[in-house]
């Protein structure tokens, strides 16, 4: 059983309520924070922990805050990164709606090591009633003095509110996010200025993930060293994962980093095996973006070592061989899955969500789309495949922001991986999708 | 700071991008531009064909970026080390921005007001590639009128943003801009209102392809059968200084005069643009300079064959079959 | 298919005078407002939208947006550029339920367009139509985060999902009978977790 930090207090009753997540010993990071630490020590214990950013960069979350610039006068601001959308990710979600304290929490915390005396937490607006438990905490918060004027009487002040979105993937970058907030299209900024030196309003802002602020809470509590003896290397601490696809188990699970892939997927502690009794075929191990992985790979490195749940392991072997562990977004395929039709799936939603800015995304991933149909149709031509290959490779790394990668790296791994299947429909001229028959009979059966 | 793009230096003042630097060495090194415009603050970064390789960050971090970057919008620091025509990836990488410019493109030149003196034309020749390879039905807009000068083809957009920047920087309200998103993104007014800003004709010099066109021109004359002059008139609302197309005594056309790099020098006010239509109305300079290479510059009649040649080779770089196919 | 219809025509159709928020409705955009720094109420912008959506009949025609730009002092192509944007602000009139089915990966593995075609069947109408009694409009939407408890549907506040036929007679059935507008800003929220 490994350890959790984040969502042990998940099914007590009640702990959406201040009073019962205080009696758990919320808020006491708040408390050792404000009381006896400098908001330096804070940042170093973050720095000390080696969290990384949980909403997929995986950036180290200590040396972000470090680059928040402090002039004189001038506002700082944390944004709360809560636009979770990417395919295959609900662990935000979870998190807030059970336990929204805790995202709170760590809004305050943060929020005191970055001297911000105002922050956001921006929602993707389908997660409306999320938003409303966030604030209906958020209220909670202030009546207990935890937020507003002098808190604790440390002298810090702190004003936090939520902001709903519009329905769109791309406020979850975080200069598109900033400009939401803005109230303006979700067109992410060209950088640099990166969001440290001129963010909201043009001052400077940090924008993380939920879980990487709710994880703030155990470091300060537990402190940063005691946090990075959990995990292995580089990948400190545990991460929520969302599972789901054929499996026994889908949910949200916290894992300790370093926790072997193929007992994830097999142990009844978390997957609980593939559906039906099927085999595996393959995994999006991090969110729909990241590459996937066939079996063989995904339970293995191509050395042949047991692939962990860490960043270092599923990076194994580069884009060639590996993934990334991205936001946890954990997609299961059984053996009945076609490939082609579910990157079809992917491909249709990065084509939905692109903001339109920058010309290779904008044309880029309908034209993607529109090849993909062909397979659908059984109209595709084996060149087609080489055509969809050169696509993606041409808005790779040539946009704005990620969603160009994000768009292209699904169309290049499972070509890469599984280019027989995309070549059986051409040869055959027909696609048989055998992954669809009849499966809600099969899933309530 | 010193820069080296395609194994030129040059020392430039701090702040500059490297598009600006490599355009103060010359057409030699400097990337096509579709979107940015050095008169219009906040431009660039959108179309992605100025990309360039930097294969040393500076002096101090010579680390070389992971990406191509937008010339247009990075800066360049000391020692920086650029390649564009010399680097076989950003030549390729263009190429492919080239491709998605056009998917969606109607290729409609042959009725295009815009043809002779299109971004997209000259960009599609020199760096794009003989034949498309896209085979879906592209996007159909209706052309609308946005006020009673000016036509809008949104088939022919581009989204390179520059009218919007206009409309904000220049004239004093802005009504239009871009709407929806992804590959539905449009550029519309809002509710049936005409840009009728005193300075709203200067969109149409800003855009680089047809889909903004001057109403008061609109199928008069192909542009290289017109012969630009510089020209001014006294005026109370801009300068005065124009560009005046004629043809025999016949002013077809005003516009702002342009620079080497294409861009407006003035924006010039409607009155200028769309209501001194007489050549008495105009003090003229003196014939325009314009590069030999333009087709523009085959404003006689006398070198229509010559012109026909190079009609067929933005055709021919565009993907579709010249209807003549004798030169 | 013809030439698509260009915004400005699309957004003549739609007239609606004499607009104004509830007093309820105003005082939360008043507290939205009060969010944002002094100069930063066009912040408010997607907030505010969503209540407008939910005041003035589940869509935005054009008159709410400039009613919208009125009250947060911005330029109305600055709230129809993001109105437009957005995926769940509506800009055609829209039914009193808009059923938005997820039909991304994980609700594709598990039986999304299954799941779509019944409810097209028992409804009568193709994606993007609405009902003739107004009660249903029907979308299909990109993945709204509920991976794990797929298939699903969203429906105003509400997430509905595990779905299965039986679920979903019983949701249409539930609707009907209620007969009530569902707006994204409700809170009655009804989790079939």
């Amino acid at each position: 059983m490994g350890r959790k930090l984040l969502i042990h207090n998940d099914k007590v009753p009640g702990i959406n309520t201040l009073e019962v997540y205080r009696a758990h010993g919320g808020y006491s990071s708040v408390e050792k924070a404000l009381k006896t630490m400098t908001p330096d020590q804070v940042t170093d214990e973050v720095k000390k922990s080696g969290l990384r950013g949980r909403g997929g960069a995986g950036f180290p979350t200590g040396l972000k805050w470090s680059f928040l610039a402090k002039p004189e006068g001038v506002a700082r601001y944390l944004v709360c990164n809560a636009d979770e959308s990417e395919p295959g990710t609900f662990k935000d979600r979870y998190l807030m709606e059970k336990i929204p304290h805790a995202l709170i929490e760590g809004m305050i915390t943060s929020s005191y090591a970055l001297g911000a005396k105002r922050s956001y937490i921006y929602i993707r607006g389908e997660y409306f009633y999320v938003a409303r438990i966030i604030e209906q905490a958020i209220a909670e918060a202030y009546a207990a003095g935890w937020l507003g004027e002098n808190i604790l009487g440390s002298g810090f002040s702190h004003d936090c509110c939520v902001q709903v979105g519009g329905g769109a993937y791309i406020c979850g970058e975080e200069t598109a996010l900033l400009e939401s907030l803005e109230g303006k299209r979700g067109n992410p900024r060209i950088k640099p200025p990166f969001p440290a030196v001129a963010g909201l309003y043009g001052c400077p802002t940090v924008v993380n993930n939920v879980e990487t602020i709710a994880a703030v809470c155990p470091i300060i509590n537990m402190g940063g060293e005691e946090y990075a003896k959990i995990g292995i290397g580089k990948s400190t601490g545990t991460k929520l994962i969302s599972a789901s696809g054929h499996i026994n188990k889908p949910g949200v699970y916290e894992i300790e980093l370093g926790l072997p892939v193929e007992e994830f997927i097999f142990s009844e502690e978390y997957c609980g095996g593939i559906r039906n009794g099927k085999k595996l075929k393959a995994v999006v191990a991090g969110g729909s973006s990241v590459p996937i992985l066939p079996t063989e790979l995904i339970l293995k490195t191509a050395k042949g070592e047991p692939r962990l749940m860490t960043y270092e392991s599923l990076g194994d072997g580069g884009f060639i061989t590996g993934t990334m562990l991205g936001s946890g977004g954990f997609i299961v395929m059984d053996e009945d899955t076609s490939i082609v039709k579910n990157l079809f799936t992917f491909t249709r939603f990065y084509h939905h969500e692109s903001c339109g800015q920058c010309s290779p995304c904008r044309e880029g991933t309908g034209w993607m789309e529109k090849v993909l149909k062909k397979f659908l149709d059984g109209t595709a031509e084996e060149s087609d495949v080489d055509l969809l290959w050169d696509i993606q490779s041409k808005i790779e790394g040539k946009t704005i922001c990620p969603l160009g990668e994000a768009a292209a790296w699904p169309v290049a791994a499972a070509i890469r991986h599984f280019k027989h299947e995309f070549l059986e429909i051409a040869k055959k001229k027909k696609f048989d999708d055998v992954s669809h028959y009849n499966r809600l009979n099969k899933i309530h059966a | 700071m010193k820069v080296t793009i395609d194994g030129i230096e040059i020392d430039v003042p701090k702040g500059t991008t490297i598009l600006q630097a490599a355009r103060m060495i010359g057409p030699q090194v400097a990337p096509p531009a579709m979107c940015y415009y050095s008169k219009l603050k906040t431009s660039g970064g959108y179309c992605r064909t100025c990309i360039v390789k930097v294969t040393q960050g500076s002096t101090a971090n010579p680390t070389p970026m992971p990406k191509p970057v937008a010339s247009c919008r990075t800066e360049v620091m000391d020692g920086m080390v650029v390649q564009n025509y010399t680097s076989p990836e950003i030549i390729e990488a263009r190429k492919g921005i080239v491709e998605f410019l056009l998917v969606n493109h109607p290729l409609d030149c042959p009725v295009c007001d815009q043809a002779g003196e299109c971004k997209l034309q000259d960009l599609g020749y020199e760096n794009g590639s003989a034949n498309t390879r896209y085979e879906f039905k592209r996007r159909e807009y209706e052309v609308i009128d946005i006020g009673d000068k000016i036509k809008l083809h949104m088939n022919r957009c581009i989204l390179c943003y520059r009218c919007v920047k206009t409309a904000e920087q220049i004239t004093n309200g802005r009504v239009h801009g871009v709407l929806h998103r992804g590959d539905a993104s449009e550029i519309s007014t809002y509710i049936e209102q005409a840009i009728s800003n005193d300075f709203s004709g200067n969109v149409i010099d800003v855009c680089p392809v047809g889909a903004l066109t001057d109403k008061t021109f609109r199928f008069k004359q192909r542009v290289w059968f017109t012969k630009p002059v510089e020209a001014h008139r006294h005026c109370t609302k801009c300068s005065g200084k124009a560009r005046v197309w004629l043809k025999g005594e016949e002013v077809l056309r005003v516009t702002a005069r342009k620079d080497q790099w294409d861009e407006v020098e003035e924006f010039i006010c409607n009155d200028c643009r769309f209501e001194n239509k007489r050549t008495s109305d105009w003090v003229i300079e003196g014939p325009t300079q314009v590069s030999r290479q333009s087709v523009i510059s085959q404003n006689h009649y006398n070198h229509l064959n010559e012109l026909k040649v190079e009609a067929m080779k933005h055709q021919k770089a565009l993907g579709f079959m010249p209807l003549d196919k004798k030169p | 298919m013809g030439a698509q219809v260009h915004g400005t025509q699309e957004f003549n159709k739609s007239k609606r005078a004499g607009i104004k928020f509830s007093d309820d409705a105003m005082q939360t955009v008043q507290k939205i407002i009060s969010n944002y720094p002094e100069g930063k109420q066009k912040s408010a912008l997607l907030p505010v939208l969503h209540i407008a959506q939910a005041e003035f009949g589940g869509w935005l025609s054009a008159e709410t947006m400039d009613y919208v730009a009125a009250v947060l002092n911005i330029k109305p192509i600055e709230v129809f550029e993001v109105a437009s944007f957005y995926t769940m602000y509506n800009l055609k009139p829209v039914g009193k339920c808009v059923l938005e089915v997820c039909q991304t990966s994980s609700c594709w593995l598990n039986g999304a367009e299954d799941i779509l075609k019944y409810i097209e069947k028992k409804l009568g109408i193709k994606v993007g139509e609405t009902t003739k009694d107004g009660m249903f409009t029907l979308k299909t939407a990109e993945c709204l985060g509920s991976c794990g408890t797929a298939p699903m549907l969203q429906c105003g506040a509400s997430y509905h999902e595990n779905l299965t036929y039986e679920k979903v007679d019983k949701i249409l059935n539930d609707y009907k009978a209620e007969g009530k507008q569902k707006n994204y800003t409700d809170l009655d929220y009804k989790n079939t977790l």
